[in-house]
């Protein structure tokens, strides 16, 4: 944390940026880190907690590690990514915004990420798959499980 | 000077003036909810529309500032047609309960429904429902009730500088609330209540107490004594409809002992003694190198304040109990030895302008005499409650007097409900003791007003005395930092959570934001109070007969060790958040 | 640090070297292998394309070729794509597998890979990329460098007339001249709300203030729109010097971009593009001795498409909520931190370079007489070529979807396009003629938007794509005002009950009572704008609506709950699979005999639909 918070000025205006590292390092916003930024930027921790839930980025919960973002833009519902976010929540057995027990998979029904000429899109961390279909979310899901990391 | 049309009425004001305050000033009044003078002036509530013409789209009122040649309109029929829809959108997401609800005949929404004529919601739906929060001993939070006006978050931030509660989560599912969802008890909430003054509706309120009262005066071995503190008397009458800043001590009397309770005393008796065992004190710490600048500590907010943001600011702070609090104590020892009560058969109320003692009472070290000093605390609200509930005709009571013993209070005494008052009760005592005169002029008018923080200086025999007195938090918070930076030269502190002081505090009658803009609350309530101090014949604490009495027979020397027992307290370092 | 003759230098001489980029008749023995690096044709490996192709031209020691990542290209729907030059021979649908093939039949013996070709639309055969139908009508000013430069190389950028233009503002013209021309030239906003640019310059310098901002407003929320992650991914640079051209004409020395953390391609490479700028001193002080002063900083979004709005925008720079402000004051008079502040969207700065150096006549010459210049467009949905386009304005739907977009796949039939995003409208087949112009658009009851176009088929349910929209809205919600947080709320739950077969007689007056409403009384345009999607499908396919509500009936067939399953007594062998899978036993039926589905018990999950091998049963 510290080596975070040593990048920024105190100034209120970097909570954002700041969250946004926090957020990438640890997959969350742990307690502990808001706690920190709270008295690095004399900012009160209620308006911390306004900011986080503000932001659909950030969460107070660890997600999984690996995380399906199955995006839910115009492009990609039109061409049926509402079936592969079904399929993934059948195949994990968790419903959105949530962490399998295990803590290996996390899942997330995304707004448009931009690559709407590949719809349907989805994601697993920072890989994208374009053109996905309910058959290659069942490869990508089951190529993880058996990898016994 | 800027020249308008509302209406089709011409109106000329100055440049800077919002549409809302031009309108009121030529009697064209429009409807607001969220708006709160200088301290919620955002615009979300969207009743205020009103149309502006060549403009696209509606002006917000209460915050667009008047420009030349403007045309306003604030009750064309596309105007009124959009207020309907945004009050019906509010109403189908609040809990509609207003029958079992506690601002039922108060409630700013309530008013609107009543006055736009709704008689059924066009657009019911989901509702955004939260479990309420009562864990704490002071407030209750319940967010069904919310209508996300905020304008509780402004007072709480912009105000009071704590920022307990936010604006979380996003679009419907927005929710006024705290760090992580915890209750106000757990995390630095002050109990100020300052919120609870500011909210239009019945999201927030004090934790009642009045249930526990009514027992105890249906309970025929208790002893049930009553002391009031000197804001309540000077906004008691509101809740009946009376004047701002009416002074209904005699009638609040006789409608306490038609309540039923035993005995009715007047805590101003027990700022007197506030006084002497502060002056006291301060004289002790200027003379012997104590630890200065001496601070006030009779508000338990400022208090709990303190303790969560500048514990090492302990040390500082008089140990004296606040006024009730002491008083409760006397009660349960010298009272009950004298007539010869149980103690444990005593209940003592307070019926304070305070929500936070309700926390007070709870703490520890106010259990002086083996029994708690103060049984319940009650605010002026719940008192106009009982007295309503008892059907008693409040305004046409004749006049009555506080009991004795301990019913005699000095003018002194009386002030302590305003900012400035503790300080310049505590001068009169400690003025007199330090330069041994006696003297007539008792106003110090530098001292005395609505400022945030007043400096002054008092020369005692050429001894120089610097005060401050300070009220609302933000200010106390200048005032920390101060001392902590060492840039502090007095030597005598006031501090009141409440911006104006106990007048204005969580448990006083709740107006509404018309009247908060309007009048002058403030100023009303507290001229009351220096009035009953003008008129009293002693107006030194010291020099108060049945404290003396006290003193001489029962307590000793003021700091001296009895006193300290029942009259002193301790402080500890608080933490802001239970993680 | 480079001085500005450096800088004229390198210009001119990295111009020639780069020439076969744009020159099929380049003077050269190079050949130059452009792969797109996009995020679209990134997720499809293009990045493994790019690996592929160097490191098999080290190890056979290939000389004069060198393989250089671009921005898009704009045809994503044929991604990834590889164009060599100069020859301009352009492959579609590249795989890593492809390369080495392309390197021994391509690059060393000079024969084209016959099989990776792009075929069009009516199965032509294309060999460059001008000649494809999807580009014919194509103008790309915005997007001009991007699949032509590298986009992280600053070199490359100043080679093609890369900070020509910021030359020429420093030292030939007066801020007021700047504006002038961007006045004249027509230039209105592109983020949506199509704002005279020139007219928000001029705004911001004549307010006082001691400090002055800049903002991008990269904040690309709208679903279905990547143009502007586009032309940062692709050309980084011409948003840095336009910053830098307005800075100088409103009087500002600090420029701030707010991009979407989904982005991080774009973060990365304009975060990049700030680096090499200070690095070669066009980015600091005193730039190039002319006395102005200008920086820029990357600040990240977090994930609400509120903060796409100006206001709120601001206040997310500001590190709170992102929560839109009243206006008035408006930003350019009270800003970033209280200052005059300019905000303009990221595919409106990318015309600035242009204007400067051709000139506002020139670019006022293209367009219409409201709407000068072009647009780009994200096109998607059910059209055959999706992707990224930039056409002149006044060019008109049918040209989009049809000539350029390769009309409706699968022989279906044009019902609507969508422009705008969750704040536009819907086009029907009757207006599929009108010009694309910011008033064309609104009169028809929709709006030009960022530039997301969504074409739908008839199988798309015109009432569900509202429901789907508003649910977008409610999600995105700032909740700061009435209307918007609880009103779109209210009309979702109105949209799901018409979709599940619940609408009651009334609910599309009261819907229509709500949109106007809301839209009245909204503080910002996101909320102003919630209801467009409702107020136009109704304008258009009100009927639609009425089919739901009265007759519980979805033609389109896309509400499940509406559905109703039937077994077609002609094709149904009565051999009971279908009876045998459904979950709630809902059909009956003897062996041999035609099978029945009960109404009543249908859950409408359409296993039996998947099951029966005669297709005897349709929704």
């Amino acid at each position: 944390m510290q080596e975070i918070l040593g990048k920024y000025s105190k100034e209120k205006s970097n909570l954002i940026q700041i969250l946004n590292e926090v957020q990438e390092y640890y997959g969350y916003i742990p307690e502990n880190a808001q706690v920190e930024i709270s008295e690095y930027l004399s900012i009160t921790m209620a308006q911390i907690y306004g900011v986080i839930t503000f932001y659909s980025r950030f969460t107070l919960k660890p997600r999984g590690k690996y995380h399906i973002a199955v995006c839910l833009g115009t492009a990609c519902y039109v061409k049926g990514s509402e079936k592969i976010l079904d399929r993934a929540k059948e195949k994990l057995g968790i419903d959105v915004g949530e962490t399998t027990k295990d803590g290996k998979f996390s899942l997330e029904a995304t707004r448009c990420i931009g690559a709407c000429g590949l719809a349907p899109v989805f994601t697993v961390n920072e890989e994208v798959y374009g053109k996905a279909t309910v058959k290659t979310l069942d490869e990508a899901i089951d190529k993880i499980m058996e990898n016994p990391e | 000077m800027v020249h308008l049309t509302i209406n089709g009425k011409p109106v000329e004001v100055e440049e800077g003036t919002t549409i809302l305050q031009a309108a009121r000033k030529i009697n064209i009044d429009i409807p607001t909810l969220c708006f709160l003078k200088d301290i919620n002036e955002i615009g979300d509530c969207r009743i205020c529309v009103v149309e502006v013409e060549g403009k696209r789209g509606f002006a917000t009122a209460c915050i667009q500032k008047v420009e030349e040649g403007m045309v306003v309109k604030t009750n064309s029929p596309a105007v009124i047609e959009a207020r309907r829809v945004v009050l019906d959108l509010i109403i189908s997401n609040h809990d509609r309960e207003c029958l079992t609800c506690t601002r039922n005949g108060n409630c700013e929404l309530q008013k609107l429904a009543e006055e736009f004529n709704i008689t059924q919601i066009e657009y019911a739906g989901s509702r955004n429902r939260h479990e309420i929060d009562d864990l704490s001993p002071a407030i209750v939070r319940d967010f069904n009730k919310c209508i996300l006006c905020r304008r509780c978050v402004s007072t709480c931030n912009k105000i009071q500088g704590v920022g307990a509660i936010d604006c979380t989560e996003r679009g419907f599912d927005s929710c006024i609330s705290t760090y992580g969802n915890k209750s106000l008890n757990d995390v630095n909430c002050t109990f100020c209540g300052q919120c609870i003054e500011a909210c239009p509706v019945g999201a927030l309120k004090e934790k009642d107490s009045t249930n526990e009262v009514w027992r105890k005066l249906r309970d025929e071995d208790t002893v049930v004594i009553v002391q009031t503190a000197p804001a309540v008397r000077v906004a008691l009458g509101e809740e009946f409809g009376m004047e701002i800043g009416t002074n209904v001590k005699g009638k609040m009397v006789t409608a306490l002992k038609r309540l039923g309770f035993d005995k009715v005393f007047d805590t101003n008796t027990g700022a007197d003694f506030t006084i002497v065992e502060e002056g006291n004190e301060f004289l002790e710490r200027l003379k012997n190198g104590g630890k200065l600048p001496m601070i006030t500590s009779c508000s338990p907010g400022w208090v709990r304040y303190m303790e969560m943001n500048y514990p090492e600011v302990i040390p500082n702070l008089s140990t004296c109990k606040s006024p009730h609090q002491m008083f409760g104590a006397l009660i349960k020892t010298y009272y009950a030895e004298k007539e010869n009560i149980d103690p444990s058969k005593i209940f003592v109320v307070s019926v304070m302008p305070c929500i936070a003692k309700k926390f007070e009472r709870t703490r520890d070290g106010m259990k002086s005499a083996g029994y708690d000093d103060v049984d319940a605390v009650i605010t002026t609200r719940e008192l106009a409650r009982m007295i309503k509930q008892a059907h008693i005709d409040f305004v046409n009571l004749e006049d009555s007097e506080f009991d004795a013993p301990m019913g005699e209070a000095t003018g002194a005494g009386a002030i302590f409900g305003t900012t400035g008052g503790v300080m310049e009760a505590a001068l009169r005592t400690v003025q007199e003791k330090l330069t041994g005169n006696h003297f007539e002029k008792l106003e110090y008018e530098q001292i005395r007003g609505m400022e945030g923080i007043k400096r002054a200086k008092v020369d005692m025999n050429g001894t120089e005395v610097k005060v401050v007195v300070a009220s609302g938090l933000k200010n106390a918070q200048t005032i920390m930092e101060e001392i902590k930076s060492g840039k502090a030269d007095y030597q005598f502190v006031e501090i009141m959570a409440c911006p104006g002081g106990c007048i204005m505090g969580g448990g006083q009658p709740i107006r509404t934001s018309k009247e908060r803009a309007n009048i002058d609350i403030k100023g009303k309530r507290a001229s009351a109070l220096y009035s009953i101090d003008e008129k009293s014949t002693i107006r030194k604490s010291h020099e108060n007969p049945v404290l003396q009495k006290i003193y001489k027979e029962y307590l000793g020397e003021p700091g001296g060790h009895r006193a300290h027992e029942l009259l002193h307290t301790s402080y500890v370092k608080r933490d802001k958040y239970k993680f | 640090m480079k001085t500005l003759e450096e800088i004229n230098k390198i210009r001119e001489e990295k111009r020639k070297e780069l020439d076969l980029r744009i020159n099929t008749s380049a003077d050269t023995r190079e050949k130059h292998i452009l792969v797109c690096h996009g995020t679209g044709c990134t997720s499809s490996k293009s990045t493994q394309i790019i690996e592929n192709f160097r490191k098999i031209i080290e190890e056979k020691n290939i000389e004069n070729v060198r393989v250089i990542q671009t921005g898009c290209f704009g045809l994503c729907a044929k991604g990834p794509i590889v164009i060599i030059r100069p020859e301009d021979v352009f492959y579609a649908m590249v795989t890593p597998n492809d390369c080495e093939e392309i390197i021994e039949k391509h690059i060393q013996n000079g024969e084209i890979v016959q099989r990776l070709l792009c075929k069009d639309i009516d199965n032509k055969t294309v060999q460059k990329l001008d000649e494809l139908n999807f580009y014919k009508k194509q103008k790309r000013i915005a997007l001009k460098n991007c699949g032509v430069i590298d986009p992280e190389n600053i070199e490359e950028y100043i080679a093609f007339d890369g900070y020509k233009a910021l030359e020429k503002v420093l030292f030939h013209m007066t801020p007021d001249e700047v504006i002038e021309e961007i006045s004249a030239s027509g230039l209105r906003g592109r983020g949506g709300a199509g704002f005279p640019t020139g007219r928000k310059w001029l705004f911001t310098k004549m307010a006082e203030g001691d400090q002055k901002y800049v903002v991008c407003n990269a904040d690309e929320g709208d679903p279905g729109a990547f143009m502007d992650r586009s032309i940062l991914e692709g050309d980084p640079h011409c948003v840095v010097e336009a910053m830098m051209i307005a800075g100088y004409s409103v009087g500002a020395n600090k420029g701030y971009i707010y991009v979407r953390a989904e982005y991080p391609i774009a973060v990365k490479r304009f975060q990049k593009a700030i680096d090499s700028a200070r690095e070669y001193g066009i980015l600091g002080k005193n730039i190039w001795n002319s006395g102005f002063d200008f920086d820029l900083e990357v600040r990240l979004g977090a994930g609400a498409f509120v903060c796409g709005e100006e206001t709120a925008l601001l206040e997310s720079i500001e590190g709170k909520r992102g929560q839109p402000r009243l206006k008035p004051p408006f930003p350019a008079n009270e800003g970033l931190f209280g200052k005059p502040t300019l905000i303009n969207n990221v595919e409106t700065y990318a015309n600035i370079t242009k204007i400067i150096l051709n000139g506002a006549k020139w670019y006022s010459s293209i367009g219409t007489e409201k709407s000068k210049g072009t647009k780009v467009f994200a096109l998607g949905g059910n059209v055959n070529n999706t992707g990224l386009v930039e056409v002149p304005m006044g060019t008109t739907l049918r040209e989009i979807v049809y000539d350029i977009g390769g009309g409706i796949p699968n022989g279906r039939d044009f019902k609507a396009a969508q422009t705008g995003g969750p704040s536009g409208g819907c086009i029907p087949k009757e207006h599929l003629d009108t010009p694309i112009d910011y008033e064309s658009l609104q009169a028809i009851g929709s709006m030009m938007g960022s530039g997301g176009l969504i074409v739908m088929d008839d199988t798309k349910c015109m009432v569900n794509l509202a429901k789907f929209y508003l649910g977008f809205t409610v999600d995105e919600s700032c909740g700061k005002c009435t209307p918007c947080r609880i009103g779109t709320k209210r009309m979702l739950e109105m949209l799901e009950k018409i979709t599940e077969g619940n609408g009651q007689k009334g609910d599309i007056e009261k819907l229509e009572n709500l949109a106007v409403n809301i839209k009245a009384a909204s503080v910002c345009g996101l909320g102003q704008s919630a209801p467009n999607p409702v107020l136009s499908t109704i304008k258009y396919f009100r009927e639609e609506y009425r089919e739901h509500i009265d007759f519980k009936e979805c033609k389109a067939g896309e509400c499940k709950a509406l559905m109703k399953l039937s077994i077609d007594p002609e094709l149904c062998r009565g051999c009971g699979l279908c009876k045998r899978n459904c979950p709630v036993d809902a059909i009956s039926g003897e062996v041999k005999q035609t099978h029945i589905i009960d109404q009543e018990k249908c859950i409408k999950c359409g296993t039996c639909i998947t099951k029966c091998p005669f297709h005897a049963i349709k929704g």
